[in-house]
């Protein structure tokens, strides 16, 4: 499983670069950071059915990091969500997908994001919703550790422990990077999974890079004690490629056509 | 106004079992019966607005009918973004219910006031907004909004507030609400400031000058065509509100008569561009801004002079 997980997650993490370029698209790094944690829900054990996407019942996945969605887009296309096609005509005039999600744009996009701090509370809403009607269903959310300096996102944090929301996980993508600075130097991030844990979560802290490890983490059944799940992932912004890993400038650059030559080569893609 | 809500809320709740309450941290009883008898549908939210509408909007997605109430302008300056991106942008009928709106809680000083959140609001695009004037507009707006698939912000008063309809209330969302004819101006009242319109009407009459009453609870739909009529058929249209002259009732008046040169003149009657520094009550603070009924009298006497 987890050869196919590495190749299917450098695959991706190509067609994002391919996706920015053509499209002129910014947040190239967030998207790259997070891409084995998307590999690892939808393409892991227990991932979910894109023949089911708009089951009532469904497990929920948000992308609360909006900006992040060119990786999101990939990724529910390979998986069958909606025709690769799409991806050829992102953020085109008229296209189905902008450079954020915007409300129902494509199966398997729950929720129009891009300001950040709300993927959370909504999150809780939609598992105490399905809570509320006796389904089982599971709720992710992935976050930017940016987003984490959000009020309502601490708002929510208290929130979910309270109503015993065990059936919700949070996913830190904490590349230590936001869009103008170090994230724990902008804010006091650190003790990150220590705050989590404080709020009342079963939090815990994984390399998000190791695909196999965050595959596992995603299969685990839900908290026995009722707690919901907070995971802070260690990233590094623009995983994957050599000359974008930690360059924070990435977090708006374009990639040239000679980058996403040389992107696909370290990435065994050209 | 307040506990009516509750009462009809409860009511509806027991009937549909996707009406779902969220309370930010306020009305201490008041929700008892609602969780009695609806086990598993009311949340206390706590003190955290943004996350409570955001929650609403999950549960909205989930298929349920999610009701959000606390005070006023926490629930509406607090949580403005998640009520526009959360709600107006996926379009989610989720209902707010703000109160204490207005000047309700003037006694509480300006953190207590809500004198801007309906003209924010009426912005945001496929958001309905209303404030009722009674009891029975509030039972009106209540079940618009519970069959409707827009999201609904309802402004209403804290407790006590007079019934001024004599009878139940059927009308369209957006529909002006005639409550008396006269033959001079036309007074026009958004929310609780109504019981004041119609003792205005009362005093102008003693001065000779006939006016017909009407409620206007709806900023959101606002219904066009009638107003045509209201404006022909009078030499003064007066608006009057606990809010601000720019963005509510009169606000949207002046909007509506951009385009339409030759219709008779709107005195807005409203809260100024100031905040309410002053030690009072609900009532202190209406004559302050020249709002009760002595001060729209005077205000309009003294427009048809000029």
């Amino acid at each position: 499983m987890s050869t196919d997980l590495l190749a299917t997650a450098r695959e991706l993490r190509y067609r994002i670069i391919q996706m920015s370029h053509a499209a002129e698209a910014p947040h190239l790094a967030s998207a790259l950071s997070c891409v084995d944690l998307l590999t690892a829900y939808f393409f892991g054990k227990n991932s979910p059915d894109p023949a089911k996407a708009k089951d009532p019942g469904r497990d929920r996945f948000i992308l609360s990091k909006g900006h992040a969605a060119i990786g999101l887009y990939a990724t529910l296309a390979k998986r069958g969500y909606f025709p690769l096609g799409w991806l050829e005509r992102f953020a085109q005039e008229g296209a189905e997908l902008a450079e954020q999600p915007a409300p129902g744009c494509a199966p398997g996009v729950e929720l129009a994001t891009g300001s950040l701090g709300h993927g959370l509370p909504v999150g809780i809403g939609l598992a105490l919703g399905a809570r509320l009607q006796k389904k089982s269903a599971k709720v992710v959310v992935l976050m930017s550790d940016g987003e984490c300096q959000e009020g309502s996102v601490w708002e929510a944090a208290m929130f979910a422990p309270a109503q015993r929301l065990s059936h919700l996980t949070v996913w830190v993508d904490y590349n230590k990077w936001q869009a103008t600075g170090r994230s724990p130097e902008v804010m006091a991030m650190d003790p990150l999974v220590d705050k989590w844990k404080a709020f009342g979560w079963r939090a815990r802290e994984i390399d998000g890079h190791d695909i196999q490890a965050v595959a596992q983490a995603m299969s685990e059944s839900p908290d026995p004690e009722g707690r919901p799940t907070a995971w802070v992932a260690h990233t590094v912004k623009g995983k994957g490629v050599s000359f974008m890993e930690n360059d924070n400038n990435w977090h708006y650059r374009i990639p040239t056509v000679e980058e996403v030559a040389k992107a696909g080569k370290e990435l065994g893609q050209a | 106004m307040r506990n009516y809500f509750a009462k009809r809320i409860t009511d509806w709740a027991q009937k549909d079992e996707k009406i779902v309450l969220l309370s930010g941290d306020i009305g201490n009883r008041l929700f008892d019966k609602f969780k009695e008898s609806c086990p598993g549908r009311f949340y206390n939210c706590g003190v955290a607005e943004a996350n409570m509408v955001g929650v609403a909007a999950g549960l909205a997605i989930q298929g349920f009918r999610p009701v959000c109430y606390t005070i006023a302008p926490f629930l509406t300056y607090r949580a403005m973004e998640q009520i526009r991106v959360d709600l107006g942008y996926h379009h989610l009928p989720v209902i707010l219910v703000g109160t204490g709106g207005g000047l309700s809680y003037a006694s509480l000083g300006g953190t207590h006031h809500s004198c801007e959140e309906l003209g924010m609001l009426r912005l945001i695009p496929g958001m309905n907004v209303a404030a009722p004037g009674d009891a029975r507009e509030l039972e009106m707006i209540l079940s618009h909004s519970l069959h409707s698939s827009s999201p609904t912000y309802i402004r209403i008063g804290k407790k006590g507030e007079p019934v001024i309809h004599p009878t139940p209330l059927k009308a369209s969302p957006g529909q002006p609400l005639c409550l008396s004819t006269g033959k001079d101006v036309a007074l026009v009242a958004c929310g609780t400031i109504l019981p004041e319109v119609v003792l205005a009407a009362e005093h102008l009459k003693r001065d000779g000058i006939t006016a017909s009453v009407f409620s206007q609870p709806y900023l959101k739909p606002f219904a066009d065509q009638e107003w045509n009529k209201i404006f022909q058929e009078h030499r003064l249209v007066v608006s009057v509100e606990e809010h601000s002259r720019l963005g509510g009732l009169g606000g949207a008046l002046a909007e509506w008569k951009s385009n339409k040169p030759k219709s008779s003149p709107l005195l807005r009657l409203g809260t100024p561009d100031e905040f309410l520094h002053r030690t009072t009550d609900q009532e202190g603070a209406r004559k302050y801004f020249h709002l009760d009924a002595e001060g729209i009298g005077k205000s309009v006497k003294d427009f048809l002079r000029s």
